[in-house]
């Protein structure tokens, strides 16, 4: 069988990874700020099982259900936070909660 | 009787105490008997001490009375005593006496200023204050006085306390005295580092055990209290307070200007006249600065339009002729004349305080004239009060002790002939100016009219100095006139007696010649000038020349204006300059700093999660480049 | 036990005023009162059963001494002893303690329980200071007492009261940083050299250093002192925190909290570091005497009358570090009594300041003048006290500059001299004082002052009594503290001849004999 090898798999994670940076750095939509961390996370979730499947260990994978299951929780209280700041500002935009500007 | 010594300084502090606390709520007249009566019956208690310490002499001419000690420090354990001998006594015995006249005096003279009480009770802190000074028995104690009486010059010339002029008078006063106060304290940690002790007697026995005559240390302590003496008694360089002192009452100047205070400087070197005699280079320079003042402070008083002022001049011009007493070795000559001193100007004073109120507190001699035939009791007693300053041939005090003086500056151990030759210059022109006072004040046509007429209670202290100023003299008798040493032998007893070897009856006579023909010469020429043709003086002092010498000397040589420039002018603007204190700025520098980074820093704090993810991701990438690849 | 009970009674009379206030006002004030009258007769008790001389031990100075284990483990015991030099200043600090209570009786309104809880943890942390005999604990009241003194000038100051409260609070707390490192560096070299870790004064007396860790040490301790004391140019947060600081909080800092400077480097400095100490002789004398003048120079300039009477401290507070540096008993006895003296003088100077304030609301000299005729009483007082700044012999104040110029000049000369020179200076500022508040003209604005009332009357009397008291009859309180300093002086002799010193032994001089010794260094003056 052939195997994907590994540096495809990093590169792939890395793009993903830039991509969703990128996204967290130009989006002031907060919810596609929480959309691109979950891409970074995801991202080096692919990692994991990249490494994983090279030296061919079970620790990828296991990491790889730690990353979903924080994920999870991230989301849940990341969305919780939106909409507290939405109903306080009445926007999304990431900028304009800025009150702990020095 | 000698143990009630401690009871002539305590009376005047009683006073002062009694008035200080109930002053204020006690009658006028209360005041005034409290005052009185504690100066009084000090004096009266000091005759009586003196006469039992004449009669019976204690051992080496010397009562020491120990109240209780004051602290005991390492060595230094200097006790409230009382040392009486017979300079002290004779210190003693003006302060009280003069001074109980003087209070007297101030009865009617102060009757009716704001602040009655407050005058007697200053005036009795005081009495009290140089008594101390004089009967202290270590240099300690001696200070304590010493500061007390220029305490109570300062409140006393600051009395009329409205008036800022009064005010910067006094505190000019003070403070130029205590910049001689300091060189003396210092002269004082010398004695007690060197001999261990600041006991008079200890001192006087232990400093020619431990020091060479001629040596640096005695003549660095010499000249450091030769500082203090000089602060005091208003001698070069630190004489400029003195003039403007004369903005308190007279009384004051009587008593604490002219009679007492201002001798203190003469008091200290007499008492200290072992370390002087182990530094003959500082003697002679008190000789020097006695004379040097003498003449300088002459030639004012010569100009002056004020009468205090030229009495102020005066004083300080005889208390020249004692420091060049002192510098000849004359010590007994030095007391003598301080006596008879004390008495004729405080006489002076009192007399002028007569005419001040009489004529509505007037003190310019030019706006009075013609106050012969209003005050005659005034008039007689100054006359004989002046006659005694410029040392009459004798029928005065004056001539007694100002001879005395000249005589052994010419013929004495440490006779010096400029010396002898400056107090000539000076009875010369004590002559003129003494002359040109009374002729001024007292004679011509009246300027103005008579406000008050003084009554017994002012009167009768005139008299009783003008006898005394008079009679004085006559105790200390020289050889050519009978030869009387009722005075120096007393004295003689504790300070070194003064020969004059090679000196015959014939010098003596000449010398008593000389002077008594320049003194003549000196009224004559005045009364020529200044009672027969004022016009021609008035022509010279209007002239170009005659002005400026006139504003020179009138404003006393310029001293004021070089120490104005020298010191007051730099340090008040250096005060003025660092009023917020530069050093603060090094603190504002660092936080100013402190701010600078904070609002660089701060302003990273955006409150944009991007700008904070953004910094996350270069660090991260910083920090994996640094560790990838170093 | 009974120092124990010294700090208690402050710490919960505090409390309780402050709990009282929520009901009564009066009560928290007469509940401090109350408080530190009691500590102020518990230490006369001390004062009175423990006359001169008599101590606990032949060699040791101390009177009473209370000690518990606290952290045993780390060396920490809760060590309180008093000695001579920390008897005299408890009973300073508990009469001015009773005094500060009396003036803020009408000046406190706004929240009077909460200040005077602040006002009493003062205390209580100055007391400890003074007591405490462990570096721990001694850091410990150190800074129980700072921040009390923080919250009395931010609360309850002037118009700048911030600013002066943080530059309060930024100089002592930066400073004693330094001690706190040198404390543990103590603690650390000591536990080193002998396996005993302590922190107890008494055992780490004495610890063999190498010169350039004393050196170091006793610089960390010493910038905690000085800045308290304070020295120029550390001197910055006083006149700001005088002149803002309410009149009970200005006459605390004046009268007590300077003095806790003053005492460290008696207690601390010279016996912990005795090589050092001497070795900084010189240039320790001559700080103190560039205190005294630039002090008294900067006092001249003032236009604020608060502010000028700030730095009369820092004049005066130069004689204490130039008399402390000078090592033999007539200056260290002088710098006790100056602590007392300075203590009551400017701590009367402030009071009357602060009257001077609640009548006419300014403290602007200018606006001043001629006051005299309206207020007698009160120019009385300020005459006595300007006195008394001044050094005017009959007055404690005398004694005790005469006392310390007298020693430091066998010390060094020229610095003394320069140094007397500061009598010259603080005249001039003294009779200032008088010149532009009780003589001269008076201001355009006419308008009645009431002179002291009869609570005033009875602050100055004490203090009038104290001052003339110390004046004439300082008997009592220089043999109280005798042994105390002979004990000090003979820690730095002893430990002299365990260090290479260049310099012969300063002369200590017992009875009326003079010892010549280290007279060939003095001969710069000859």
């Amino acid at each position: 069988m052939n195997t994907v090898p590994m540096e495809s798999g990093l590169i792939l994670a890395g793009i993903l990874f830039i991509l969703g940076f990128i996204g967290v750095l130009v989006r002031r939509n907060m919810v596609f700020i929480l959309l691109s961390l979950e891409v970074m996370l995801n991202a080096s979730g692919l990692a994991f099982i990249a490494a994983g499947s090279r030296w061919v260990q079970p620790d990828g994978q296991v990491m790889f259900i730690f990353i979903l299951a924080m994920a999870a929780a991230e989301v849940s209280v990341g969305l919780a936070l939106i909409l507290q700041i939405f109903r306080d500002f009445k926007t999304l935009d990431a900028d304009a909660a800025d009150n702990m500007r020095g | 009787m000698l143990d009630l010594l401690w009871i002539v300084p305590a009376l005047p502090f009683l006073g002062f105490l009694i008035l200080a606390l109930f002053g204020a709520r006690m009658p006028g007249k209360a005041a005034a008997a409290v005052g009185v009566a504690s100066a009084g019956l000090s004096a009266l208690i000091t005759i009586l001490i003196g006469i039992s310490f004449i009669s019976s002499p204690p051992q080496g001419r010397v009562y020491i009375q120990t109240l209780w000690e004051w602290f005991n420090v390492a060595g230094m354990n200097p006790s409230i005593a009382l040392r009486l001998d017979p300079v002290s006594l004779t210190f003693i015995f003006v302060i009280t006496f003069v001074g109980f006249l003087i209070h007297l005096y101030s009865v009617e003279y102060m009757e009716g200023e704001e602040g009655y009480s407050r005058f007697f009770a200053y005036m009795n802190l005081f009495v009290g204050s140089m008594l101390m000074l004089v009967l202290g028995d270590n240099l300690i104690l001696l200070y304590l006085g010493w500061e007390g009486v220029g305490l109570c010059s300062y409140l006393l010339i600051g009395f009329w306390y409205k008036d800022p002029e009064n005010g910067y008078a006094a505190r000019k006063a003070f403070i130029v005295t205590r910049v001689g106060d300091t060189a003396m304290a210092i002269g004082l940690f010398i004695l007690f580092t060197e001999l261990g002790t600041l006991n008079i007697g200890k001192i006087l026995e232990q400093a020619p055990l431990n020091w060479a005559v001629g040596s640096s240390l005695p003549v660095l302590t010499a000249a450091l209290l030769l500082g203090g003496a000089v602060g005091k008694s208003a001698q070069l360089p630190l004489q400029t307070w003195l003039p403007d002192a004369m903005a308190g009452p007279t009384p004051v100047s009587a008593l604490i200007h002219a009679a007492t205070m201002v001798t203190a400087g003469v008091y200290l070197i007499a008492r200290m006249h072992v370390i002087f005699t182990l530094a003959p280079v500082i003697l002679t320079i008190v000789g020097v600065v006695g004379a040097l003042t003498l003449l300088i402070a002459g030639f004012s008083a010569l100009t002056q339009s004020d009468i205090k002022r030229v009495l102020a001049y005066s004083t300080i011009s005889q208390i020249g002729y004692m420091f060049l007493a002192l510098g000849v070795g004359a010590w007994s000559a030095g007391i003598f004349h301080f006596m008879i001193h004390a008495f004729f100007k405080a006489l002076l004073f009192l007399g002028s305080g007569v005419i001040i109120l009489a004529l509505h507190h007037e003190q310019n001699m030019f706006k009075m004239g013609g106050v012969k035939n209003m005050l005659p009791v005034t008039f007689w007693t100054f006359i004989i009060g002046s006659a005694s300053l410029v040392a009459l041939p004798l029928i005065t005090g004056g001539f007694y002790s100002k001879d005395l003086i000249l005589f052994y500056a010419f013929s004495g151990e440490r006779a010096n002939h400029w010396l002898y030759a400056a107090g000539l210059l000076g009875a010369f022109i004590t002559a003129l100016y003494t002359t040109r006072m009374v002729v001024i004040t007292f004679f011509g046509e009246a300027k103005t009219h008579l406000h008050r007429k003084p009554t017994w209670i002012m009167e009768v202290p005139l008299i009783v100095l003008a006898v005394l100023s008079t009679f004085g003299g006559f105790i200390e008798l020289p050889d050519t006139l009978g030869h009387l040493t009722l005075f120096s032998g007393f004295i003689q007893t504790i300070l070194p007696a003064n020969s004059a070897e090679g000196a015959g009856i014939s010098t003596e006579l000449i010398l008593q010649i000389v002077a008594a023909v320049t003194v003549i010469l000196g009224i004559f020429i005045a009364y020529l000038f200044y009672y027969k043709n004022p016009e021609k003086v008035a022509s010279f002092r209007w002239s170009s020349f005659g002005n400026t010498l006139h504003n020179y000397w009138k404003k006393g040589w310029g001293f004021d204006w070089l120490y104005d420039k020298l010191i007051v002018t730099p340090v008040v603007w250096i005060a003025e300059v660092n009023k917020s204190d530069f050093i603060d700025l090094i603190y504002t520098f660092i936080a100013w700093i402190n701010r600078v980074f904070n609002r660089a820093f701060s302003f990273t704090q955006s409150g944009r999660v991007r700008w904070y993810a953004m910094g996350i991701a270069l660090g991260a990438i910083i920090t994996l480049t640094i560790a990838v690849f170093l | 036990m009974i120092l124990l009970w010294l700090v208690i009674i402050l710490m919960a009379g505090g409390i309780a005023a402050w709990i009282a206030a929520k009901w009564n006002v009066m009560a928290a004030r007469w509940i401090s009162l109350i408080a530190t009258l009691v500590d102020f007769v518990l230490a006369i008790i001390i004062w009175v059963e423990h006359p001169s001389g008599i101590t606990l031990g032949a060699n040791a100075p101390w009177l009473v001494d209370f000690r518990w284990n606290w952290i045993p483990s780390f060396g920490i015991s809760f060590h309180m002893a008093i000695d001579g030099l920390s008897l005299l200043l408890v009973l300073l600090t508990m009469f001015i303690g009773v005094l500060s209570v009396l003036t803020s009786w009408t000046e406190i309104e706004y929240r009077a329980g909460f200040f005077h809880f602040n006002l009493l943890w003062i205390l209580a942390g100055i007391t400890g200071v003074f007591l405490s005999l462990d570096l721990f604990m001694f850091y410990f009241f150190w800074e129980v007492m700072l921040i009390p003194m923080y919250f009395l000038i931010g609360i309850w100051g002037h118009e700048n009261r911030i600013y002066a409260s943080f530059k309060f609070f930024i100089f002592t707390q930066a400073s004693s940083l330094f001690m706190l490192v040198a404390i543990v560096a103590l603690y650390f070299i000591h536990g080193k050299n002998t396996g005993v870790y302590t922190f107890d004064y008494l055992q780490l007396l004495g610890t063999a250093l190498p010169p350039a860790a004393e050196m170091w040490l006793m610089f960390g301790f010493l910038i905690a002192f000085v800045v308290k004391l304070p020295i120029v140019p550390l001197h910055n947060w006083l006149p700001d925190a005088h002149t803002e600081a309410p009149t009970a909080g200005s006459v605390v800092l004046a009268a007590l909290l300077l003095k806790t400077g003053a005492y460290g480097i008696l207690r601390f400095v010279i016996p912990l570091f005795p090589n050092a100490v001497r070795d900084f002789q010189v240039p320790g004398m001559i700080l103190g005497a560039i205190g005294i003048i630039y002090g008294a120079i900067l006092a001249f300039a003032q236009t604020d009358f608060k502010r000028l009477v700030a730095y009369t401290s820092v004049n005066h507070m130069g004689f204490v570090m130039l008399g402390a540096f000078a090592l033999n008993e007539l200056a260290l006895q002088g710098v006790v009594m100056q602590m007392l003296c300075h203590g009551i003088s400017t701590g009367a100077l402030f009071i009357l300041v602060g009257a001077l304030y609640e009548r006419i609301h300014t403290r602007d000299l200018n606006k001043m003048g001629g006051f005299w005729d309206q207020i007698p009483r009160m120019g009385g007082v300020g005459l006595v006290f300007a006195l008394a700044s001044l050094g005017l012999p009959g007055l404690g104040n005398f004694i005790a500059e005469f006392l310390i110029l007298a020693g430091s000049y066998m010390a060094n000369n020229w610095v003394t001299a320069v140094a007397t020179l500061g009598l010259v200076a603080s005249t001039i500022y003294s009779l200032r004082i008088m010149a532009r508040v009780f003589y001269g003209r008076k201001p355009k604005i006419e308008k009645h002052i009431p002179d002291f009332n009869v609570r005033e009357m009875i602050i100055m009397g004490s203090l009038i009594a104290a001052i003339v008291w110390l004046g004439v009859f300082p008997h009592p309180v220089l043999d109280t503290s005798r042994p105390a300093i002979n004990n000090i002086i003979n820690t730095t002799s002893q430990s002299s001849s365990m260090s290479n010193l260049k310099k012969p032994l300063l002369p200590v001089k017992t009875g009326t004999t003079v010892q010549l010794a280290g007279k060939s260094e003095k001969g710069g003056a000859r």
